[in-house]
């Protein structure tokens, strides 16, 4: 009974995102007034049975029903009820209905937050948004039903994949989604701008906190999952250029570029063309990562056993979602205004430069990404793309982007002087030029890569400082309280110091980690011990356990620093029988300065095993920094200046109505 | 310098950049491309002599020797049509599997031994790698033909 009113529901959904996406639009255009009033309640009485949807399918998994076919092919009654709960989403019709229940927590604050925006552009705004759900939504019911029912039921499920069964499966998913999907917001704005003629400051001040919000879940979203890969796949990768983590990478560069170009747009009423098409295509891609992952044209552990149609219906979608934008931008576009001018070394020539370095990138991401899948669906040949032309040209377009990073925040609207950046900069350039020598000096070898990414972590992070005290210094004319002085800069000013200090931070534990790891495949019998350096692991041997729905061989490994006892270490090979699939499990002793990590190979004779051993230095910084970056985000939120501004606009809105009506 | 002078050297400059990272990223591209070949293409001498490439189909069953260091391992590959010898170093991954699809990279020796860089498995039980199955069907498809002969 659960999963047909599950399903019925989600018809439902269906049924109120046409009316939302629809009939409000031909409201606006008709000045229709309860046409319009269709908008709000349609998109509410669609999250109602949206979530109405996910809870059905959650209750599934939580109470076992393996009459569900897909609860049956991806939980088991023996996993933890975390796990059978996440499991959701541990499949495509899932994850599908994951994807779709993010898009009407979207929709439901918007509803929520916009009253004061005026009245046709939020119609039109959260028409879009329905729009958007129509298409998915279909795609959930007609391809991809999470509620067909099994008959005969199973006795006990397929279990879900092992990879997946880990507390990373618990916040990845949902967090990315959040992300992905949050950009979906962004590109309503644009297009209810562009139907509504309305390109001008205060619509890209509206549009600014949700653009932040959800590159701020997309950042924590890509970190989590590159941690977990770090982990869970047991050979201490933690990023590999896979096709599906550049699929969100994409998006988290091209709203990268759009949070910076929103910027020139509110201040200087400038880029709002670049703005919009930044907006289309930030969720272009969000939808063309959907459709890589979710067509099985990939190779890896997201792409799940799928069928053709799915592919041609999301291909489809594409077309007509991208399609569509990029029609309506060619007809609206040419009647925006420029904006004021710029001088050529200026706040806004440096952003603008941001945004080539950006694009430049995610377009040399693009190609890599999509060449194989072109050749191969050209019937061209197989082939691949190695990691080592990501790098490459990964970090050659970055590099310049990242010097600049630290003139930009200091240039002036309008028209700066190179020169008296220059002099401002002048100790965060010693500073770094010294860092670079010293620090890869003492980790123990200077190459020309830890040099220059060594120099950009620590220039990055000494401008954003210097950049903090000069705003100090310039409020000191005012009053020469410190504490009153740094409480006047707004949180936003304070939240892109933290999001550019994350960058930096970033920057100096890749270079760490590709310049210093030290890594090791090994033959180990009971009481041999490997050294690394000062370290010594002594492996003492491996017992069989029993968990909930695996065994298990764990290992003991003592490490050592110089004949002093660190940790010990624990790695497991375990079975799941369900599946009947081998999985490893690393250990790990995460530190601020190095992480040991251990995990077994398989057993050799003897209670031998092979064995990995790795010592990853300033691994975790990587995380770090990008969870800098997030709450560099969040603290510009909470900008009062957003909230203001949209009472403000309302205020005008409502007094231009009375003029008119008077 | 009159504003227009100062804008022409701006996009003469930006034009020169934007052709320096074309070329350096087509050149990277093109030195990074791996291809990819069946065990039967390679027995025709389809593969190259030099550099790396990729080849797939079912790990052989019974055919996984790990030799006496405990680390190097070698398996046959197959396509069902021809088998072909690969030598890895290092840990295979979690799902790989003598019966099953595989994935691996690295170079022919002069011996023509296959010296695998890197071993890719599938990542679940119903998951064969989109080249693994490409290999076999091509093998098969070959085989049909040649029984029309």
């Amino acid at each position: 009974m659960i999963p047909e009113i599950g399903q019925f529901s989600l018809i439902l959904a269906f049924c109120f995102a046409i009316v939302q996406g629809v009939f409000p639009l031909i409201g606006v255009w008709k000045n229709h007034g309860p046409l319009m009033n269709l908008a709000v309640p349609a998109a509410r009485a669609q999250f109602l049975f949206i979530a109405i949807a996910f809870v059905c399918l959650d209750y599934s998994f939580y109470a076992n029903d393996f009459s569900v076919l897909y609860v049956a092919s991806n939980s088991n009654s023996h996993m933890p009820l975390a796990y059978r709960l996440a499991a959701l989403w541990g499949g495509h019709e899932g994850s599908m209905l994951l994807w779709v229940s993010m898009l009407a927590v979207w929709t439901i604050a918007v509803t929520l937050f916009v009253k004061d925006l005026p009245e046709t552009f939020r119609i039109r705004l959260i028409s879009v948004m329905g729009l958007v759900s129509i298409g998915f939504l279909a795609f959930v019911i007609f391809t991809s039903n999470p509620f067909e029912r099994l008959i005969p039921a199973a006795l006990d499920g397929r279990d879900l994949n092992p990879l997946l069964q880990d507390p990373g499966m618990v916040f990845h998913p949902p967090v990315l989604y959040m992300g992905y999907v949050g950009f979906s917001v962004a590109f309503a704005f644009a297009i209810a701008a562009l139907l509504d003629g309305r390109l001008d400051i205060t619509w890209a001040r509206w549009t600014r906190p949700w653009t932040t919000v959800a590159w701020v879940f997309l950042t924590l979203g890509i970190a989590f999952g590159s941690k977990w890969a770090y982990y869970e796949l047991g050979w201490g990768g933690w990023w590999f250029w896979d096709a599906v983590e550049n699929a969100s990478f994409m998006p988290w560069l091209v709203g990268t570029a759009l949070i910076h170009s929103l910027a020139v747009t509110e201040k200087r009423d400038a880029f709002k063309v670049w703005t919009v098409l930044l907006s289309i295509c930030a969720f272009s891609l969000s939808l063309l990562g959907t459709f890589l992952v979710r067509s099985g044209v990939l190779t890896s552990v997201h792409a799940f056993a799928t069928d053709p149609g799915r592919g041609l219906f999301i291909l489809i979608y594409l077309v007509v979602v991208i399609g569509g934008a990029l029609l309506l931008f060619a007809f609206k576009a040419p009647s925006v205004g420029l904006g004021e001018k710029f001088d050529v070394v200026s706040r806004e020539s440096m952003l603008l430069s941001n945004n080539v370095v950006l694009l430049a990138a995610a377009g040399s991401v693009l190609l890599g990404t999509m060449y194989p899948l072109l050749m191969d669906a050209l019937g061209a040949g197989k082939i691949s793309v190695g990691p080592p032309y990501f790098n490459a040209v990964f970090v050659a377009i970055m590099a310049p982007g990242l010097f600049l990073m630290g003139l930009g925040p200091l240039a002036k609207w309008k028209k700066a002087s190179l020169p008296e950046i220059g002099t401002r900069l002048r100790v965060a350039a010693i500073i770094s030029v010294v860092s670079a020598l010293l620090v890869p000096f003492m980790m123990g070898k200077l190459t020309l890569m830890t040099a220059i990414g060594v120099f950009l972590g620590i220039w990055v992070v000494s401008t954003s400082l210097i950049l903090l005290i000069n705003r100090i210094k310039l409020r000191q004319s005012a009053s020469t309280n410190l504490l009153e002085n740094m409480q006047g800069i707004p949180p936003a000013f304070y939240g892109m110091l933290l999001a550019h200090c994350g960058i930096g931070v970033f920057i100096l534990g890749v270079t760490l980690v590709k310049g210093y790891e030290f890594e090791q495949d090994l033959r180990m019998e009971v009481n041999d011990v490997a050294t690394v350096g000062a370290l010594s692991f002594k492996f003492e041997g491996a017992q069989e356990i029993q968990g909930p729905n695996y065994t298990s061989s764990q290992g003991t490994f003592k490490v050592s620093n110089a004949g002093k006892e660190i940790t010990l270490l624990h790695p497991e090979k375990r079975f799941y029988p369900v599946q009947g699939s081998m999985m490893t499990e690393a250990d790990i002793h995460a530190g601020v300065f190095k992480d040991l990590y251990v995990s077994l190979g398989e057993p050799l004779e003897n209670g031998a095993w092979s064995v990995r051993i790795y010592v990853k230095p300033f691994v975790q910084w990587i995380w770090a920094g990008a969870i800098l970056m997030a709450l560099g985000g969040i603290l510009a939120l909470t900008d009062k200046r957003y909230r203001i501004a949209n009472k403000r606009a309302a205020k005008q809105a409502q007094a231009a109505q009375e003029a008119f009506e008077a | 310098m009159k504003a227009r002078h100062k804008r022409f050297g701006l996009i003469a400059v930006g034009l020169i950049l934007l052709v320096i990272a074309a070329v350096l990223i087509t050149n990277s591209f093109r030195s990074n491309l791996v291809f990819f070949f069946t065990p039967t293409q390679v027995e025709q001498g389809e593969a190259p002599k030099s550099g790396s490439f990729r080849i797939g189909g079912l790990v052989e069953s019974g055919s996984l020797k790990r030799l006496s260091d405990g680390l190097h391992v070698q398996f046959k590959v197959t396509d069902t049509a021809k088998t072909m010898l690969v030598e890895y170093k290092g840990i295979l991954p979690d799902l790989f599997k003598e019966g099953k699809g595989v994935v691996a990279e690295g170079k022919l020796s002069a011996s023509g031994l296959f010296e695998a860089s890197q071993v890719l498995a599938k990542h679940d039980e119903n998951y064969m790698p989109p080249e693994a199955a490409a290999a076999i069907e091509a093998a098969k498809a070959a085989k049909a033909k040649e029984g029309v002969k």
